[in-house]
C-alpha cells in the first residue's frame, strides 16, 4: 500500500516532468532549488568559475512545494534550502544524505549556537543559510503605545488596523507565546486556550496576509502586522515609518538551512556548493542581497555598523533565550488545522 | 482514437481513481486501512459550513455574471451593433494576463490608500474599507470568471436562425414575446456552459478568497489546498475533493436535465 501511495503519483508525474539531470557532455550540472529572490544570483557564475561545475537553477515558493516535488520523485536536485522544520521532517522521512564534515571546512565559520538548533543538533544533514525571527511590524505614525508585547494584538483600539500572517503555526505561535506556551506545544488544553484567544481576536483583524503585507504596509494599509524579520527590513526600507520588535514574551526563530536530497547524483559537487556558500565573501554578498540575517561570524565582523545595530537585522543571539525555532509535529498538526478551521469559521 | 484514450486514462480516469482510493482510506501506524471515517468527517457542521460559504459565494458570482453577461452577449451578437469586434477585444484583452495578476491589480483599486478611496478624498468624502470582506471575493469572482459567461451565450445568439425571429415577427408577436418565447429558449444550451464554466471555477477557487478575502473566508478551496499542502492529510483532502467533483456533477446534470429539450451544446 505504501508503495502505491509513492508511486502512483510519482508515475502521473514522471511523464509530465522530464528529469532534470545534467547534460550528456562531461561537465557536471547541479541542480539547485532554492525559493525565489533567495540567493545573489552573481554567485552561481562565480562558482561556476571557480570549479568548472555548472548550475541548474530552479526556485520555489513554499516550504511544501518544494516537499511535494521532492517527495514526487520524479526529480532529482543535489541542492535544497528548506526551513527549520522541513528539514526535520525530511530526516525524519529519510530524504536526505548526511554530509561530510571534512568537506565542509568552511562550516568552522558558522556560529555554534546555529550549529546546535533542535532540528538537526550538529549539523548532521544540514547547515545553516540565513536565519531571523518572526515580529510586529508596526507603522509609528499610527501606534503610539511602546510595542515590546503581543498584547498590542489583542488591543481594541487598533480593530481593523491589524494584519496577521495566513499560516497556522505563526498565527499560533503567536498566540500561544502570548499565554506563556511554547510554540511547539503538543498539549491540547494549551493549544485550546491558543484557539481561544485566537477566536476573541478575529474581530480586530483585517486581514490574514502571505506576501501582499508587504504592500500593504509599505501603502499605510494598517498600524501592526505579524510579520518576518527579513519582509520587516524590506518594508522599513521602502516606507521609514515602520519599525519591528520582537515581543518580550518570546516569538519564533527561524533557519533556513541547505541540505543535499537523496537522489543526488553530484553528492561532493554538492557538498562544495555548501562549502562555497559558507565561505566569508560569498555569505557576505549573500547577506548583503537578501536582507537575511547572517549565520557566519566573519561575515558579521564585516557588516557596516547599522546593520549590526537594526533589532530587524540583528535581534542578538540572546533572543534564542526566550524563541523557538518551529518543530515538526507529526501527526498532532492535524490538531492544529482542526483549531485553524474554527478560527477562521467563527468570522 | 488510441492516443485519446491513453491521454484520458492517464490525466483523466487515473488520477480521479487514486482520489477516490485515497478517500476510503486512513493512515495508521501499520499502513492505509479502509475507512469511512474522512467522509463522515465531511459532514462536520463545520465543514458543511465552509462548503455552504463556497456554494452560496459561487451561486452569488454566477447568478451576478448571467445577469450581467447576457444584455451584453445580445447586444454584441445583435446586427445593428457595429462594434461587436472591438466589445469583444475588449472583453478578450484582460484575459490574456495571468489570473493572479490581475487578481492582484484589483488591490491596488480597492485598498485603503487605493485608487477608489484616493478619489472619494479629493471630494472631501470619507474611506471606506472595500477589501478584505466577502463583496469583495465576489467582485474579484464575477472579473475574473464573466467573459467565461459572455462568449459561450454570444456563440450561441450568433449563430441563431435569424428566420426564426422574422417568423415569429411575421405571426405578430411584439419584441418582447419574440426576445421571451424564441431568444432566450433557443440561448439555453450558451447559458447553461454559460453557467457551468463560471460555476466550477468559482465554488473551487481559493486565490481569490485569500488575496481579496484576506484568507478570512475558508473555502472548500482553501480546505482542500490546506490538507495537501500543510496537513499533508491526503485522505481528508482526497475525500473533500470528491464531494467537491460530486457536487459539481450533480449540480451540472441538473442544469442538463432543464435544458434537455433543447439541441446541442450542452456538456452532458
Amino acid at each position: 500500500m505504501k508503495i502505491l501511495r509513492v508511486l502512483a503519483p510519482a508515475l502521473v508525474l514522471a511523464v509530465l516532468l522530464s528529469g532534470c539531470t545534467g547534460g550528456g557532455d562531461d561537465q557536471v550540472t547541479l541542480n539547485v532549488y532554492n525559493w525565489g529572490e533567495y540567493i545573489d544570483e552573481d554567485i552561481l557564475a562565480t562558482f561556476t568559475e571557480e570549479t568548472g561545475i555548472a548550475v541548474n537553477y530552479d526556485t520555489y515558493a513554499t516550504n511544501e512545494d518544494m516537499y511535494a516535488k521532492l517527495k514526487s520523485g520524479g526529480v532529482s536536485y543535489d541542492i535544497a534550502i528548506p526551513s527549520d522544520y522541513m528539514v526535520q521532517r525530511m530526516i525524519d522521512e529519510d530524504m536526505l544524505e548526511t554530509l561530510d564534515p571534512d568537506n565542509i571546512p568552511n562550516l568552522q565559520y558558522i556560529f555554534g549556537w546555529l550549529k546546535e538548533l533542535e532540528y538537526d543538533p550538529g549539523c548532521v544533514y544540514s547547515v545553516p543559510y540565513m536565519w531571523g525571527t518572526l515580529g510586529i511590524l508596526y507603522n509609528t505614525d499610527l501606534v503610539d503605545d511602546p510595542v515590546d508585547s503581543w498584547n498590542i494584538l489583542w488591543d481594541e483600539k487598533y480593530s481593523g488596523q491589524i494584519f496577521m500572517y495566513n499560516s497556522q503555526r505563526d498565527s499560533f505561535a503567536v498566540a500561544l507565546k502570548k499565554l506563556g506556551y511554547s510554540l511547539n506545544t503538543r498539549d491540547l488544553t494549551e493549544l485550546e486556550a491558543a484557539k481561544a484567544e485566537l477566536i476573541l481576536q478575529a474581530p480586530l483583524v483585517r486581514a490574514y496576509l502571505g506576501d501582499t503585507v508587504r504592500d500593504s504596509m509599505i501603502g499605510n494599509e494598517a498600524a501592526l502586522a505579524v510579520v518576518y524579520s527579513g519582509d520587516a527590513i524590506y518594508c522599513i526600507e521602502n516606507n521609514p515609518a515602520l519599525a519591528y520588535a520582537v515581543p518580550r514574551e518570546g516569538s519564533n526563530v527561524w533557519c533556513d538551512a541547505v541540505v543535499i536530497p537523496k537522489g543526488s547524483l553530484h553528492k561532493a559537487e554538492a557538498e562544495k556548493f555548501i562549502d562555497f556558500l559558507c565561505r566569508t565573501d560569498i555569505s557576505l554578498k549573500n547577506t548583503e542581497y537578501i536582507g537575511y540575517s547572517t549565520v557566519n561570524t566573519q561575515t558579521f565582523d564585516l557588516l557596516p555598523a547599522e546593520m549590526r545595530e537594526d533589532p530587524a537585522y540583528w535581534p542578538g543571539e540572546d533572543i534564542f533565550r526566550i524563541c523557538e525555532v518551529f518543530v515538526d509535529l507529526g501527526s498532532f498538526l492535524k490538531e492544529y488545522d482542526r483549531a485553524w478551521t474554527e478560527v477562521l469559521a467563527s468570522k | 482514437m488510441l492516443p485519446y484514450l491513453l491521454w484520458a486514462l492517464l490525466f483523466i480516469i487515473v488520477p480521479i481513481l487514486l482520489i477516490i482510493y485515497y478517500s476510503l482510506c486512513v493512515e495508521t501506524d501499520s499502513g492505509l486501512v479502509f475507512s469511512l471515517q474522512n467522509y463522515s468527517r465531511v459532514f462536520q457542521p463545520i465543514y458543511l459550513r465552509i462548503m455552504w460559504r463556497s456554494v452560496a459565494l459561487a451561486f452569488m458570482c454566477t447568478l451576478f455574471c448571467l445577469v450581467m453577461g447576457y444584455p451584453v452577449a445580445y447586444i454584441m451578437a445583435s446586427k445593428e451593433y457595429a462594434r461587436k469586434g472591438f466589445l469583444l477585444f475588449l472583453f478578450l484583452v484582460p484575459m490574456w494576463m495571468n489570473f493572479l495578476l490581475r487578481t492582484y491589480s484589483w488591490l491596488t483599486i480597492l485598498e485603503r490608500n487605493g485608487i477608489i478611496n484616493s478619489v472619494l478624498s479629493v471630494f472631501g468624502l470619507p474611506n471606506i474599507d472595500l477589501l478584505y470582506n466577502e463583496e469583495a471575493v465576489i467582485l474579484g469572482m464575477i472579473y475574473n470568471f464573466l467573459p467565461f459567461m459572455i462568449l459561450p451565450i454570444y456563440t450561441v445568439l450568433k449563430k441563431m436562425d435569424q428566420s426564426v425571429i422574422e417568423a415569429a415577427q411575421d405571426l405578430g408577436a411584439d419584441s418582447r414575446t419574440v426576445f421571451l418565447r424564441v431568444t432566450v429558449p433557443l440561448s439555453m444550451p450558451g447559458v447553461i456552459s454559460g453557467v457551468t464554466m463560471v460555476f466550477m471555477p468559482a465554488v473551487t477557487t481559493f486565490i481569490v478568497s485569500d488575496l481579496l478575502g484576506g484568507a478570512q473566508f475558508m473555502l472548500i478551496g482553501n480546505l482542500i489546498e490546506q490538507q495537501f499542502l500543510k496537513i499533508r492529510d491526503w485522505n481528508f483532502g482526497s475525500a473533500v475533493s470528491v464531494i467537491l467533483m460530486t457536487l459539481i456533477i450533480a449540480s451540472v446534470a441538473i442544469f442538463s436535465m432543464v435544458d434537455k429539450d433543447s439541441e446541442g451544446g450542452a456538456l452532458f
